[in-house]
């Protein structure tokens, strides 16, 4: 009988066991590392928006893929000096200087518009840049593609020969450009850009009215607070203006919060589509090199929807 | 022998209760930081959270490209330059609350709580611990806390020509309603 008991016991002690293990288990509830695996579990990597892939709107004078954020109004200011090779006399060209002021603004998430006067040709100029490709990581696009289009129009006094109309179209030129986007790491970004660019009016009957060219721009992340941006604009043999040379460009973007300090050498005194790319006359071969900046300080206009109740506030 | 069946009988008549956990992934997390120039906040509606209210351990995960700025270039940096958030994409803190025995969950009101554990951010870890609130309503725990914390301690440097703007010591202010799971 005593044996019988024993047995018992011993069979459902074991049979138990399993069950007693639960009930420990159960009084000690989950592990954090428990609950991390819960709180994780079926959350798929989202396609994410890769963002920052040029620190600005533009790259040194050509449009990066970049826009400014919708409300956001961007004041550029930028300047190109005088040639260095000027030498001190001119201060190593810092004695003149062409300049453009623009306004940019983020009409929506992927539409940019911006207006700007430059003193070089007395120039009005304006466009429009909208995405149409948003790179993604996790899926989605590879790349990042965006359409850049705009006009400008010279205020030159003309010169044309006695006796002949100067029209109001001669004063026009007009450009397209694709931009061809992808950040490749955190410290490399590459961006293509296939240009065209419409003169109304040449110099001569010969040269061709649209010029098309091939830029290749990209930035190199230094340290965390400063990018080394390169920029290159090669025209086509057969589509470029006589004695238009290619526009090279090398700078370094600095970021202070709120202003983006943009730092060049280049040698193209324009700052337009059309002269940068069409109608650079300097070669840094010949010492025509130029130091350059662009300034920007941004503007919110039309705040964010939801910080209505926060407490951001500038004294 | 008939009291050994008993036994044995009740432990198999015993179902264990089903852990009691609650859980968000739209919890809110916001900071702030205030210096005389300017003041700055930045919220977070995506954060997970999870809390075991059987031995009170908890984890809360941060996803720092969710902190919304009103000014969207402040974003782009504090993403790209202060927080490196391609290298260091979430925040965790795991913890525990240390005073869950003191708080009836079966019972709405408000409770005070202690939360205390590991918190990572910037790839370093830091214990922290911060007392705050925590309130029952039917099914829905809410955790709400404010406490400080030093950037220099995470490793988060703000350069001179910023240094006025951006404050040393940043409020972090959390709110998460977590649902019972």
């Amino acid at each position: 009988m005593n044996l019988k008991i024993i047995y018992t016991f011993c069979f459902c002690l074991l049979f138990c066991f399993p069950f007693c293990l639960n009930l420990l288990a159960q009084e000690k509830g989950h592990t954090n590392s428990d609950l991390e695996k819960i709180l994780n579990a079926g959350q798929k990597a989202k396609p994410e928006l890769v963002t920052a892939a040029f620190e600005t709107t533009r790259i040194i004078n050509a449009h990066s893929i970049e826009n400014t954020a919708k409300g956001v109004l961007d004041l550029k200011i930028s300047h190109r000096f005088n040639r260095l090779d000027n030498g001190f006399s001119d201060w190593f060209g810092l004695d003149g200087a062409t300049m453009r002021i623009g306004f940019d603004y983020g009409m929506t998430d992927w539409l940019q518009i911006g207006v700007g006067r430059s003193s070089y040709n007395k120039e009005y100029d304006g466009y429009l840049k909208a995405k149409i490709l948003r790179q993604h990581k996790n899926g989605g696009s590879p790349i990042s593609l965006s359409y850049v289009g705009g006009l400008s129009v010279h205020t030159l006094k003309p010169n044309n020969p006695a006796g002949t109309t100067y029209f109001f179209t001669n004063r026009l030129y007009f450009f397209n450009q694709l931009l061809i986007c992808k950040k490749i790491n955190r410290l490399l970004t590459v961006q293509l850009m296939p240009e065209h660019v419409h003169f109304n009016l040449v110099p001569t009957a010969a040269e061709p009215n649209d010029i098309l060219a091939l830029g290749i721009g990209g930035k190199i992340r230094i340290s965390r607070r400063v990018a080394l941006n390169l920029e290159y604009h090669y025209q086509l043999p057969d589509f470029k203006l006589n004695g238009s040379k290619n526009s090279v460009s090398i700078g370094a973007d600095i970021e202070t919060g709120g202003h983006v300090f943009q730092l060049h050498f280049t040698n193209s005194a324009g700052m337009t589509e059309r002269t940068f790319i069409a109608q650079t006359a300097d070669t840094w071969g010949d010492g025509g090199i130029r130091f350059g900046f662009n300034i920007s300080r941004v503007f919110t206009i039309v705040k964010p929807k939801g910080f209505e109740n926060t407490r951001n506030k500038i004294y | 022998m008939k009291y050994i069946c008993a036994f044995i009988g009740l432990l198999f008549f015993y179902t264990p209760l089903p852990a009691q956990k609650y859980m968000t992934r739209m919890g809110q997390i916001s900071f702030f930081s205030n210096t005389p120039i300017e003041d700055i906040e930045a919220i977070n509606n995506e954060v997970s959270a999870i809390i075991d209210i059987e031995n009170g351990n908890a984890v809360y995960e941060v996803p720092i490209k969710s902190f919304r700025f009103e000014k969207a270039l402040m974003q782009q940096h504090f993403n790209e330059k202060y927080m490196e958030s391609d290298r260091y994409p979430i925040a965790k803190f795991t913890g525990h609350l240390t005073n869950f025995n003191d708080i009836d969950f079966k019972k709405n009101g408000t409770y005070p709580a202690i939360m205390a554990g590991k918190l990572t951010l910037h790839g370093v870890t830091k214990f922290v611990q911060t007392k705050g609130t925590l309130t029952v309503q039917d099914s829905v725990l809410t955790t709400q806390c404010i406490f400080t914390l030093a950037l220099k301690d995470y490793n988060i440097d703000i350069p001179k020509l910023v240094i006025k703007k951006i404050a040393k010591e940043i409020e972090v202010t959390v709110n998460c309603p977590l649902k019972k799971i």
